[in-house]
Formats: structure tokens, sequence, C-alpha cells
């Protein structure tokens, strides 16, 4: 690889990478993400490598294995490029014929196609497809443009640029004045002024100044930073690097989950790739700034994700929060002035400095400036990562990008913000996406995470999960959120039991405002969210298995019976055949019937049965 | 016990405090959970106490001072998992192998663990087995995977392939 020492330099790479780029190349890529890999995109990108290499030079074709494209729900994706061809559900044997027939004579297969759910049109390209076209895709949109672990693929779309533009066109005060003015705001929840985050570390006392990026993404039914790390790592280097600039920083800290593999392999190779060029270590780009970066791994815990517990992590400690009296700012790692940001916020810094804070600051709400990405997931249509502007309505996001419900059941409510997070009803889905108004709602953005949820969902049992999910994951160093979880869980169990009284919920709404107030980190201090916008929007659901010990979504076993209806039962037997205990009695072709007292409620018969004649209550 | 696999990774850290999580996860990598006398090898050559040692390998949930059992089980119970049916997963897993998350069978065939997200959640829920994912899954298919993970060893002492 060659070093890059000036700006110039920079240009005339990407110049010389671009024109090795033939016109009349094919490119053929293939997603690469992790929800792509759980169905066996290896195997597809592997039987492409082979088949164009038996193949020879006869055409040329260059295979890309690109970091997520977003629609998990479809994968493995491949995309057909210049042709702008969008393949979904690929699998191993349709490999040679899409290269015999789409790459080399220009015809479409009909089968591989996106069928419209509504006009059950085929389509042949992404921008056709509902799911992308509501979508502004600015972090995530390269995602399917590069190899993550080819650095010359970032620079030949003008990556880097925003580097030596800031470090030799900028004055760091003139960086944050820009960040300032773009209104960009902390994706890992809380909302931040990045700008000013920025500024308060850069005017901190002291030499040694640290910059770190939490990757520490733990909250359930959320994967958006993995896909950005994963799958353009370089976009978060370069923000890093930027922000090092401008803060005065001197080593910085990727601090990624344990769980997630490809996310580390693809940082650190990145990493070693911007060191060799010259764009990381001593004298970035002949300008006299130094910085270095390095990866630090979790060890899965979820409080780690908050800022103070983060840094105890990278110090070698038990990941326990500190009181925040002293902002991280002044005294972060090693007791040095720390600036820490999500992922998502990072990649955000090298288009603000490239496109400029005007730009940035044109998308989106007065108070929620650019975009935001969504894990979408739960019972809707289309999973995946949506890249949305702040403002877009929930229904535009549920209903015209997810596609709406999934299996014929109405969708009654959306999880946002995690387990800091609440559920947020139907009845306000045209409530827009920011800050601010999710805030408002009794509920969080939190780092993007979206579960939609439909009758099937028992509104206390998803507040009994997060309760315990919290209870599991509390540190225990202050008293209020390790005690006060723990008698809330006990709570709902009891009413998830049909042992429930009145006094339960009142009992209940006092100890979250008890958590809430006295909790010493934003754990404690937001774990009661789900549970008092449950209450909120659904006191109901908690009402009827109180009174009439019925749970009306027919999830919380002690408060369900499954039983056979006459009139559908065939008499085929498979519910009896597939019963692990052995509670379906009846002959061939008569009627069956179900021992409760036996009935273990694995609900594998209702699985089964053809004629759904196995029904809950 | 051969330990020089220890000193290796903690000469590859250059004994630094601070990558201890690192150490950890290296040394379980290695040996497969964190053993006693390769926890006592870290702690000296670190110059740490034994305890603190103890503190940060209990603390974080990716560590176990148990060794696991030949199949790793995972079940994700993330929120889509949770509200698309994992917990009728996870009371079948229970049952038929009568162990509680976490533990290991009697006989070290099978380790279940319960995670937080996979994030695959499009094909949720979602288990995973020795790193192989299964979607969409149901309580019948995974009874029928651990079925046929026992049948394939029962066929392997019958032909006489030791496991």
């Amino acid at each position: 690889m060659r070093k890059i020492k000036s700006a110039a330099d920079l240009e005339k790479w990407r110049e010389d990478i671009l024109s090795k780029q033939e016109s009349d190349e094919v490119v053929v890529s293939v997603c690469g993400g992790t929800g792509c890999h759980a169905y066996g995109c290896k195997k597809v990108r592997d039987g492409f490598a082979k088949e164009i290499k038996k193949n020879g030079d006869a055409q040329k074709i260059r295979l890309k294995f690109t970091g997520c494209r977003g629609f998990c729900e479809r994968g493995p994706i491949v995309t057909i490029q210049p042709q702008g061809i969008f393949y979904q559900k690929v699998q191993e044997q349709d490999v040679s014929a899409i290269l015999s027939e789409t790459v080399a004579k220009g015809k479409i297969l009909e089968r591989l196609l996106y069928e419209d759910a509504v006009t059950k049109r085929k389509l042949v390209s992404e921008k056709e497809i509902p799911f992308y076209t509501a979508q502004h895709r600015l972090v995530m949109g390269n995602n399917g443009l590069i190899e993550p672990t080819k650095i010359e693929d970032y620079i030949g779309i003008g990556g880097y640029q925003a580097l030596a533009k800031a470090l030799f066109d900028m004055q760091p005060k003139q960086i944050i004045d820009e960040m300032k003015a773009s209104g960009l705001r902390g994706r890992g929840g809380a909302g931040f002024p990045t700008g000013k985050k920025w500024e308060d570390c850069r005017n901190a006392p002291g030499k040694i100044k640290y910059i770190v990026c939490n990757c520490d993404e733990g909250d359930p039914g959320a994967y958006m930073d993995r896909s950005v790390l994963e799958g353009n790592p370089h976009s978060v280097l370069e923000g890093m690097i930027i922000g090092a600039y401008a803060i005065g920083g001197s080593h910085g800290y990727i601090y990624v989950r344990h769980e997630y593999p490809l996310a580390c392999k693809n940082a650190e190779t990145a990493i070693t790739q911007v060191r060799k060029a010259g764009l990381l270590g001593k004298n970035i780009l002949g300008s006299g700034f130094d910085f270095d970066v390095e990866i630090a791994k979790g060890g899965g815990a979820f409080v780690c994700g908050e800022s103070t517990a983060l840094i105890a992590s990278i110090e070698g400690k038990v990941g326990e929060p500190r009181s925040k009296q002293v902002h991280t700012a002044n005294r972060g790692l090693w007791d040095k002035p720390t600036n820490l940001n999500n992922v998502e916020t990072w990649a955000n810094v090298p288009l603000i400095i490239n496109k400029g804070s005007q730009w940035f600051s044109s998308i989106g709400t007065e108070k929620s400036k650019g975009t935001k990405i969504f894990s979408l997931v739960g019972k809707v249509k289309n999973t995946g990562l949506v890249e949305v502007p702040m403002g877009i309505t929930l229904k535009k996001i549920i209903f015209d990008i997810g596609g709406g419900q999934q299996d014929g059941r109405r969708i009654k409510a959306v999880q946002t913000g995690g387990p800091s997070g609440g559920c947020i009803p139907a009845s306000l889905f045209d409530l827009p996406v920011d800050f601010d108004s999710l805030t408002q709602a009794g509920s969080m953005m939190g780092s993007g995470g979206m579960i939609v949820m439909d009758e099937g969902t028992c509104m206390v049992d998803v507040a009994k999960y997060f309760v315990h999910f919290l209870q599991e994951e509390s540190c225990g160093k202050c008293l209020p959120c390790r005690e006060g979880l723990k008698r809330m869980g006990e709570i709902l169990d009891r009413i998830t039991e049909g042992k429930g009284n009145d006094e339960d919920l009142s009992l209940l709404e006092e100890l979250a405002e008890v958590v809430a107030d006295t909790s010493l980190c934003g754990l404690g201090k937001t774990a009661p969210n789900p549970v008092l916008s449950a209450l909120r929007y659904f006191r109901s659901e908690f009402e009827a298995h109180i009174h009439q010990k019925r749970c009306p979504a027919a999830v919380c076993t002690p408060l369900i019976r499954y039983s056979i209806s006459e009139a559908d039962c065939t008499g085929c037997g498979a519910c009896a055949k597939i019963c692990p205990t052995q509670a379906i009695k009846g002959e061939k072709k008569q009627n069956h019937l179900i021992l409760a007292e036996i009935c273990s409620k694995c609900g594998s018969c209702m699985d089964v049965c053809k004629a759904n004649a196995v029904m809950v209550q | 016990m051969d330990l020089k696999s220890v000193d290796l990774i903690v000469d590859k850290y250059q004994e630094k405090r601070t990558a201890l999580i690192s150490i950890l996860h290296d040394v379980q990598d290695r040996y497969k959970y964190l053993p006693d006398e390769a926890l006592k090898m870290v702690a000296s050559r670190l110059h740490m106490d034994i305890n603190q040692i103890y503190g940060v390998a209990t603390f974080y949930k990716s560590f176990s001072l148990v060794p696991k059992g030949k199949h790793s089980v995972t079940l994700c119970l993330g929120t889509a998992c949770h509200v698309r049916g994992g917990p009728k997963i996870l009371r079948e897993l229970k049952g038929l192998l009568h162990v509680e998350p976490g533990q290991t069978t009697a006989d070290r065939q099978f380790s279940l663990n319960v995670v937080n997200c996979l994030g695959v959640c499009a094909i949720g829920p979602v288990m995973m087995v020795d790193r192989k994912f299964y979607g969409e899954m149901n309580p019948i298919r995974a009874r029928r995977i651990i079925e046929k993970i026992n049948q394939n060893k029962k066929n392997d002492k019958r032909n006489g392939v030791r496991s």
C-alpha cells in the first residue's frame, strides 16, 4: 500500500483507483452482513468466485462482498451494476444462472426479483422497492457500494476527503462550530448535542485527551451500529480522526461487543490499513497531527453501554458506572478528558464536514437534524435496517417501509428505545419520530431499536420481559436499581400468574418512580419506562390479568388453556403425535381432545394443525 | 494442565493490566473456559490480586469458570425473538436437556445458553447450535435438532467412531 503524505497524494490515489475501474465491467455485489451470513451468503459468494474463475477473462466481472444492505428479511441479497438489478433470497444453486443469463446476456431472472405485496408486480431495481424508496440512506447507503475490507473502495467513493479538508482548510474551532451548527445530536440514545460535547472536551484542561467510539450495542433487537462498523468501518474511523483533531485527542478506542466478531475483524483490518496508508498514527497526511486508535472488546455486559461503565471496562475493570457530577469530558478514561460518541454519530461526521452544516441541518426537524437508522423488527413484514430523515411518522416507517402486519394480526404497538424506552400504541402512529416527540410520549429515541407488536403480544409480558432483562443486567452497585427492579419483577410475575391484586398496580407505579428518581446511572433511571408506558397505554391488559385472570393476547402460560374445536378437527392425529406430554387423546378420524391437567402449553399442536382447529384462550 | 499458552497470551498484551478483558477472552478461546490455574497465572503475571481477576471474570457474561459441553445451544431471547415466541422454545429446551440456561448437561454433551440478541431478527426466533444459525424456530423444530444430534452420536458410537 502506498503511503499518503499530503492531500494532493490522497487525491492522486483516488484518481488512480478510479482510472483502474473499467467502464464496461459488471459489478456483482453479495451482501455479507451478519444477517445474510445466517442465510448462507458465504456459500453464494464462494460460488460466484469459483464460477467467475472458471469462466476466465471472457467478461470483466468484479465481485464484491459488501456490508449489510438493510433488507435482512430478503437475504441473501445480490445486486448487479451498472444495470442496478436487485436479486433477493439468492441461493448457491442460483449462481450459475445469474452469471450465464443476467451477467452474460442481460436477461432478468424473474424468480429472484422482489414482488410488491400490493400490486404483485415484480420489481427489478432497488429504487422501485417500497422498502427502500421512503428511506434516505446517508450513512447506510455506501454499504452496498464498497467492500469493507478494501480501503481502495472507500477512497474511490471520496473517503478521507473530509479528513483532508478538516486538517488543511479548517481550524479545530471551526470544525466544532460546524458541528454545532449542523445540529447533530448523539445517536446512542440520549441525544446530547455533539458539537457541544466536543467543545466541552476541547476546553477541558489537560494535555492528554481520549476519543472513544461506543459500539457496545446492547439493546435487544437493535443492530444498526454493528452494520455500520461492519459494513463501512472507514467512515467511523474518519469521523474519529476528525473529532480527535478538533478536540485535541491523541489516542482513541473503539469499544466493540465481543458478540460482534465480524465488526471487530473489519474494524481491525480498517485500522491496520489506514495506519499503513499514513492516515492514522504519526504526522497524519503530513499535517503534523498525531492520533492512533485501537480496539477494546467488551465482555457481554449491557451496562457497559453507559459511558462511565464503558470507560471502566476499557481500563480492564468491572464495568460499574460512577456518578456523573464530574463529566467524562473533564475526567474520563484514566481520569483524563474523554470524548465518547456512538458509532452512528461518528459516521455522520465526514458527511457534515464534506457537505457542510447547512446541508445537514436542512434534513430533519427543528430540533432533530439529519437521519436516523432504525432496526425495524418483531411482528412486521419487512424486517431490516431502515435509515429515515428525522420527523418521519411511525406510520410511514411501520406500514410504508415495513409493509405492515406480518401474519394477519393487527399491529397494536411499537417499542422504541430498547429497555430504556417504552411502548407507543397504534393510536399515536402519526407521531413524528424525533428525540423530543418520542420522549413526550413516554418512550425515547434510544439507539434505534423499533420492535413492532401485534395482538398476539401481551403488554404485561413485555413489561415483565424488560424488567427481568434489566434486573439481570443491573451491575448491582446502587440499591434502587438492584432491589427495586427485583421487586418490580416479582410483582409482574404475580400478575402474569393470575395472582395479582389492585394494590399491585399502585405499588408498581410507586416503585417505578423511586427507581427512576434515585438510581445512579442511566440504566436505573430509565428502567421503569417500559412498565410506566405499558401502564399508561395498556392498563386494561393489566386489569384483565388481575380481575378476570385472563391474558387477552393468550401469552401468559398460567392463564391460558389450549382446546380443540370439534367443528374443525379432522382427526388426522398430527397433534397427538407431536405432543411432548401425550396430553392429546382421540381415535383416527375422530375428534381429538386436550387433557388440560397434563398439557404443558407448548403450543406445538397449534403449530402442526392444518385445519386450524386448535384454539387458545 | 499446560499453561504455556497463558504465558504467550499475556506476552502478546505486554502484561498490560488494562488488557485484562482481552486476555481473558483469549484464554477462554484457548481452553473453552477459564480454568483456575490459568486465572492464577494471569494474576501473578499481571501482579494483580486473584480476587480482582475473579471479580472481572464473574462480572462479564462472556466468561465461564466451568467447562462447557461438547455442543453449545444458544437461544436468542432479544425482544424481537421474545415477541415471536422465544420463551416457548426455552421451556422446550429446558425440559429436553434438564438444565437451566448457563448450565451443561450431566453427560457434558450440551451447554444451554440464552443471549439478549444475536442481531439476526429477520429470521427470529433464532437458535444457534455450534455457531450454525437456525431461524424461524418453534418448540417442535428445536426438539428435532437436539434429537438429531443425539441420534448422530448414537450412530457414531455404533459405528465405532470416537466422539
